[in-house]
């Protein structure tokens, strides 16, 4: 007999710190683009911005689709509790891709530089992971309403907790982080050096408030929930291993040079803390309702998308080393000679 | 209040699949012409058909972009707005739409190369090769999402027991009885769609701008597809509705105002019906139905009276299934014709009123696709699945869903407008023939440089 709830629950956790990274690289491009655009840098960065999105974009939203199907799949009950209540975050979310990912063809493929599609792209990078940050809230549990067979989302209890503000807040300056960060390194592949200057700032600047407000967030939940708090203390190696990798990949971004380095040191960063997190709220997917054992779908089942997921890695993985070896990892390709 | 919910509920479902069935058959016809085009090139040596794969795959992005988005919209309002319908069904259909996302997954990674790799192939086939994770991975998500509206339509592969779905064997749910005969008519009218599109698009070209090689030759093509698929898709129609007759016969009753059970049942078009359910102003065809239903003009065909009023479809859908198999048959017709022209000499094929009414099927096309869908789900109510949960039972509680609908209207009639106005742009500001021409010109100059340096 195999555990599905736990393989289930630690291949869509990984699935999730995937989509957050790359979608936070793609978030904080929006960022960062529309941004350079308003200080009149655009013509440091924008190209690279696109030379390096362009192939990818789609990718990023299936990342995104395959966590959700697969926490429902694995999970039905989940959808009953997180769909009733994030009937509004999560269709403003969804109105937000919406625009994102089209306005992001549209660009791409119909108009260049146009400003609205640019002031779109730069906004729902930042408004996107606050609205989904919501789902993180809820599952600390006290904010979803239970009477009789409805569950509902109490807005005042969301609206005035210090840790929904600072969960979102962390989702913000997270984006900034890693996406300067990332494009750091992509700008020295790229031997760009006007843009590694530029992004290179812009990763220094955002990092203090990245470990602030994580900080800041970490105190919050003690106040919160205990239970949650005192798992991940337990877990403090994992927490010590990210500061740990936050300071190397300062260090490193400080000094120039290794940029994939430092890249791969804050990667690690939010890996640890993200798992710290994760491991801490087991084994509640929401907190009092929903454990990963109540919620677990049948065993044929669990059977059957453990057999699909295998399949379609077999399927994704070649696929995928394609795509990065044609655009990713192609220095040709990444310094604009293809 | 709560039924006030439950309509809201059902408008914006409605609305999000109904603006998301266009560019999902789309998504899924296109494919298969753009690797027809290059193919046909390749094989030919002739440029126009690498262009036209060239210039149908760079307006496919567009669609396939707002589908991504209206896609990734659909599925996530499952949860959102029929919360207690996937608690249920999600123990059973979480497969199909698990491997739905990698076929999509799939076929959106060999896109990103399809597109950017125009040029960096010696060999041109090789580029041609990344047309077929495409063609599959479009046809295989199509495969699996309509599964699971087979599911809903004939639930099986579980015992039921306390108001839960037990013993699930996922693999026999996805295989219902109104699996094949949905996914043969998704496939085939979402080819014939496209191919539609396609040669209406190069028939309102020629009509406006005159008879150029180009257009010509894209619309002798994609006559062609819509020939084929315009038969296909006639013998998918008719395997549906016997299906139906077998399966779910309050379905096709409904659609055709058949509320008596009898042998040698007329088939009735069009009409209306008076307060006392009275057929006035139809079409009869004797014994027709029969032998739609079942293949033989006297069979006994199951009336709608039948079934609890309670548990009875709109009626209303009638005229949704007339429309739909008119349309049907329209395009079996304009393309027979066209061919006829084709082979006939003394008549010419570019006649202009077939380049109308080719014209004009474009539209027609995707009216017939989504009258086919509102019949396929209003036809199913009020079952969300069928004959274990009512639509109301499934929606959410939430009233904020009707504040929603407006937020998503808006959304859909941006995304509309804006993908018309960039599909414009991108073709009107750069017909075919001076893109034919900056080509040929590039490519010859490259090859003297070459030249030059040999």
């Amino acid at each position: 007999m195999m555990n599905y709830e736990l393989i289930g629950i630690s291949v869509l956790w990984l699935f999730l710190y995937g989509y957050i990274i790359i979608a936070f690289i793609d978030f904080g491009a929006g960022f960062f683009a529309f941004y350079a655009r308003l200080t009149k840098q655009d013509h440091v960065i924008n190209k690279l911005i696109s030379r390096y999105l362009s192939p990818v974009w789609e990718i990023t939203n299936v990342f995104f689709v395959f966590f959700y199907i697969g926490i429902i799949g694995f999970f039905p009950e989940t959808s009953y509790y997180y769909g009733s209540a994030m009937l509004v975050p999560g269709s403003l979310a969804v109105i937000l891709l919406a625009i994102r990912g089209s306005f992001y063809a549209f660009e791409n493929y119909g108009s260049k530089n146009n400003m609205v599609y640019l002031f779109l792209y730069g906004a729902t990078g930042v408004l996107i992971p606050a609205s989904l940050s919501v789902a993180l809230t809820l599952s600390e549990g006290g904010f979803i309403l239970k009477q009789g067979e409805t569950a509902s989302l109490d807005y005042w209890a969301l609206l005035s907790s210090p840790l929904s503000w600072s969960i979102v807040g962390l989702a913000i300056v997270s984006v900034l982080f890693i996406s300067a960060a990332f494009l750091a390194f992509y700008a020295s592949r790229a031997e760009d050096h006007a843009a590694l200057k530029l992004m290179r700032t812009y990763a220094l600047f955002w990092s203090t408030p990245t470990i602030v407000i994580a900080l800041t967030a970490f105190i919050f939940l003690g106040q919160h929930n205990e239970r949650h708090f005192q798992n991940m203390m337990d877990l403090w190696w994992l927490l010590a291993l990210s500061v740990a990798c936050f300071m190397i990949a300062m260090w490193l971004l400080y000094r120039g040079g290794r940029y994939g380095m430092a890249f791969i040191c804050i990667m690690l960063q939010f890996f640890s803390a993200f798992f710290a997190y994760g491991i801490g709220q087991y084994p509640y997917i929401l907190d009092p309702y929903i454990t990963i054992q109540s919620s677990v779908t049948s065993s044929s089942m669990g059977f059957a998308l453990v057999v699909a997921f295998i399949g379609g890695m077999c399927l994704l993985v070649p696929s995928l080393i394609l795509v990065f070896r044609l655009f990713l990892f192609d220095a040709d390709y990444v310094k604009g000679n293809k | 209040m709560g039924i006030d919910t439950v309509l809201w509920s059902k408008l914006v479902t409605g609305m999000t699949l109904g603006f998301h069935a266009i560019f999902a058959t789309l998504g899924v016809g296109i494919p298969l012409m753009i690797s027809l085009a290059e193919f046909i090139g390749i094989r030919k040596k002739d440029l126009h058909y690498i262009l036209m794969a060239k210039r149908w795959s760079r307006g496919f992005v567009i669609s396939v972009a707002v589908g991504v988005v209206t896609g990734t919209a659909i599925s996530l309002q499952l949860s959102l707005v029929w919360p207690n319908f996937m608690k249920l069904a999600g123990n059973v259909i979480a497969l199909p739409l698990f491997m739905e996302v990698f076929a999509f997954f799939f076929e959106a990674i060999f896109l990103g190369i399809y597109l950017y790799t125009w040029e960096r192939f010696k060999n041109p086939m090789m580029h041609w090769l990344l047309t077929i994770p495409v063609v599959v991975g479009a046809g295989m998500s199509a495969v699996f999402i309509t599964t699971v509206n087979g599911f809903m339509n004939q639930p099986g592969g579980f015992t039921f027991e306390g108001g839960q779905f037990t013993a699930v064997d996922p693999v026999q749910a996805m295989l219902s009885t109104a699996t094949f005969s949905k996914v043969f008519h998704v496939l085939s009218s979402a080819y014939l769609t496209g191919a539609a599109l396609l040669a209406g698009v190069a028939a309102f070209a020629i009509l406006r701008k005159g008879v150029s090689a180009y257009h010509k030759k894209a619309l002798k093509l994609m006559m062609a597809v819509v020939l084929v698929f315009s038969l296909v898709n006639t013998l998918a129609g008719d395997v549906s509705a016997k299906f139906l007759a077998e399966h779910q016969p309050e379905k096709l009753a409904a659609a055709e105002w058949h509320f008596e059970t009898e042998s040698g049942a007329d088939l009735i078009f069009l009409g209306w019906l008076n307060a006392e359910h009275e057929i006035i102003g139809a079409l009869h065809f004797p014994k027709f139905l029969s032998f739609l239903a079942f293949g033989d003009f006297n069979a006994e065909v199951t009336g709608l009276n039948e079934f609890p009023i309670d548990e009875q479809p709109a009626l209303v859908i009638h005229y949704f299934f007339d429309l739909m198999a008119t349309i049907g048959f329209l395009f079996l017709g304009i393309s027979f014709l066209y061919f006829l022209f084709v082979f006939w000499k003394k008549r010419n094929e570019l006649n202009k009123w077939i380049l109308r009414m080719i014209a004009l099927g474009a539209p027609l096309a995707f009216l017939g696709v989504e009258l086919g869908w509102f019949y396929a789900e209003l036809g199913r109510q009020p079952w969300i699945i069928r004959g274990y949960m009512r639509v109301e039972e499934a929606a959410t509680t939430s009233p904020s869903v009707r504040i929603l609908f407006f937020f998503f209207l808006l959304l859909y009639i941006i995304l509309g407008t804006v993908s018309v106005l960039v599909l414009r742009r991108m073709f009107y500001n750069n017909p075919a023939e001076v893109e034919m021409e900056t080509w040929t010109q590039r490519a010859s100059d490259k090859s003297t440089l070459k030249g030059e340096h040999t």
